[in-house]
């Protein structure tokens, strides 16, 4: 623009170049974008625009069973949402479910991968043995813990009881939120040895060297060595494992369809709308608390995410 | 991954005391692959001896394998939901990668100014609850009459994958030496050429390893599938849930159909271990 201005037959070379450099680094900026944009615009379209319907529909009171036609409400759901017993309940079962999974799955994970690293007869098919867990579709390993090993008449955890003189427990009855802790460590313990592993195989030899010239016992190498180098791993594993098991629904579907004291909180807000409640007001306005909480516990988790990173570039 | 007799000094870890170990981990693994073991087992019984006190040894029958394949018209069958998933899980990962392969280089290699957020915009899509969704999405499904259909599914699926293969292909691509596109440069290689020649050549295990990754999510998802696409034109695990039955015994069936179903991820999955190691640590830490 500048450069247009300047009267013709005395250019002003200054101006014409900063032009030029703006041009092509508006240029440079657009052609930078262009192979993100795609994937950008699909990603906004699919997974923010329903949370757009979501507010919408939140402000209404709008039930299909029995048919009501919407009508606008304010904030009256969010209010009535919070007193719900049955949410706090679920919200409860969601904390004990995830920390409890999270945590139990990262220390059996971190022994598995303990014992993974080093050399014995037959390691790769151990180590095959026991990733599969990991391998399963989460409705069959649902099913198959129901149905084979914790079932009281046909299940092999009972015939085992039985085999040792005791009485039969049926598990899943009498521990519905425990039994699906045990499914969802069994499936990801696997999952936090292969992150542990793939920390303890980066380990430089020359420190360790150092520390046995030094004289440095077994434990404390452990202790001072091997555990604040694993930290980042643990940390990675547990943001991860968080991400995922925060959105456990599979397993309680096929194992207790949210029986007693099982119903976190995305099988609840399930419950609430197509899942038979049909109450789709109420239902939303749970979404947007639901999506609201995620936010904060994902600020935090990203941070810890953006801490490795920072750590990654520093190196 | 094998650890040289030098490691294994500097580990600490003696002959004996490695060999005792080696026993305990193998004690292990048989635990924890046990209830996929008893899967495959009870698959070979009859009914009556899998609805029984569990034993070990007995009869094995393909009578349960037969009958979890036949056809019964109008119901979803075995054929239909592994034609359904395949074409479902095959297409949006293709879709993923065409979709995440430019994003990443355009976050790494050619990177904009705040890649950073970007990335970060990408994974905080993950913890989003999709049940919160699942409303919203029903809906614009029904109105756009893609419910009950592969389509809902293959849209659904990408996006579920877009944000971890981005996520991962960027630390892939990190690891191309900027002196290597460079140099093409220099010698004139245009943008093709730089990709063809230079980049994917070095990123080209990533971009398999990414690819396993969404074929596993994918195939195992259970959620979306029985809430937008629960009929005729359903997936596998939706299928696996038909085979539990609240009249007469379905234990040894449920047990064949399960282990069908998981086989292809758990193949998959057994073939390319150690590239998913690398993959789902994602190269966040070096």
């Amino acid at each position: 623009m500048t450069a247009n201005a300047e009267p013709i037959g005395s250019p002003d070379p200054a101006a014409e170049r900063a032009a030029a450099i703006a041009a092509f680094q508006r240029r440079d900026k657009w052609r930078r974008r262009l192979p993100l944009l795609p994937a950008l615009l699909f990603t906004v379209l699919v997974t923010q625009v329903p949370f757009i319907f979501n507010i919408g529909f939140s402000l209404f009171d709008w039930k299909i069973v029995p048919p009501t036609d919407p009508t606008f409400v304010g904030v009256d759901n969010f209010v009535e949402g919070y007193a719900n017993p049955f949410f706090l309940n679920a919200v409860v079962v969601s904390i004990l479910m995830t920390t409890s999974a999270v945590l139990i799955s990262l220390l059996v994970g971190t022994g598995l991968a303990l014992l993974l690293d080093r050399q014995f007869f037959g390691r790769g098919i151990a180590r095959t043995l026991l990733i599969t867990p990991f391998l399963i579709m989460p409705v069959v390993a649902g099913l198959i813990w129901k149905n084979n090993m914790f079932s009281s008449t046909f299940g092999v955890l009972n015939a085992l009881l039985e085999g040792v003189g005791l009485d039969t427990v049926p598990f899943v009855e009498r521990w519905p939120m425990w039994s699906i802790v045990v499914v969802l460590v069994w499936q990801w313990s696997p999952f936090m040895m292969l992150i542990i592993l793939a920390g303890l195989q980066g380990q430089p030899n020359d420190i360790l060297e150092a520390a046995r010239v030094d004289r440095a016992t077994g434990p404390s190498i452990f202790r001072q060595i091997t555990l604040p180098m694993l930290r980042p791993y643990m940390e990675l594993g547990v943001v991860l494992g968080a991400i995922y098991l925060l959105q456990v629904f599979d397993q309680i579907e096929v194992m207790t369809g949210g029986g007693p004291g099982s119903t976190n909180v995305p099988y609840f807000v399930y419950q609430r709308s197509i899942g038979g409640g049909w109450d789709f007001g109420q239902a939303s306005a749970y979404a947007i608390i639901v999506v609201i909480a995620s936010i904060i516990i994902a600020t935090f988790a990203l941070r810890v995410l953006s801490s490795l990173f920072q750590r990654d570039e520093a190196v | 991954m094998t650890l040289t007799a030098r490691d294994r000094v500097l580990r600490g870890q003696s002959r004996w005391g490695t060999a005792a170990l080696g026993t305990v981990t193998w004690l292990v693994a048989a635990l924890f692959f046990f209830p996929v073991f008893w899967m495959v087992l009870n698959s070979f019984k009859t009914e009556a001896v899998a609805n029984a006190s569990p034993v070990l040894f007995f009869e094995p029958t393909l009578e349960r394998w037969e009958a979890v394949t036949e056809v019964t018209r109008g119901l979803l069958g075995f054929s239909e939901a592994f034609t359904n998933s395949f074409v479902i899980v095959i297409v949006s990962t293709l879709l993923v990668l065409v979709l995440a392969i430019p994003a990443a280089y355009a976050l790494s290699i050619n990177p904009i100014k705040n890649w950073r957020d970007v990335l970060f915009f990408f994974i905080s899509t993950k913890f989003l609850p999709i049940v919160a969704a699942i409303l919203p999405l029903w809906i614009i499904a029904r109105d756009l009459g893609i419910l009950n259909s592969q389509l809902v599914l293959i849209i659904l699926y990408t996006a579920m994958n877009l944000p971890l293969a981005v996520w991962m292909l960027n630390s892939f691509f990190g690891e191309v030496p900027r002196e290597l596109i460079e140099a093409a440069q220099m010698d004139g290689t245009g943008l093709f050429g730089q990709i063809k020649d230079v980049m994917l050549p070095i990123v080209a295990p990533g971009v398999a390893a990414t690819a396993l990754l969404c074929f596993i999510f994918a195939w195992n998802e259970f959620f979306l599938a029985v809430q937008l696409n629960p009929v005729d034109s359903s997936t596998v695990p939706v299928w696996v849930t038909s085979n539990v039955s609240t009249r007469g015994n379905f234990l040894a069936k449920l047990s064949a159909a399960s282990t069908l179903a998981v086989l292809p991820v758990v193949i998959a999955g057994w073939i390319a271990q150690k590239r998913m190691i690398r993959g789902l640590s994602m190269g966040a830490i070096k």
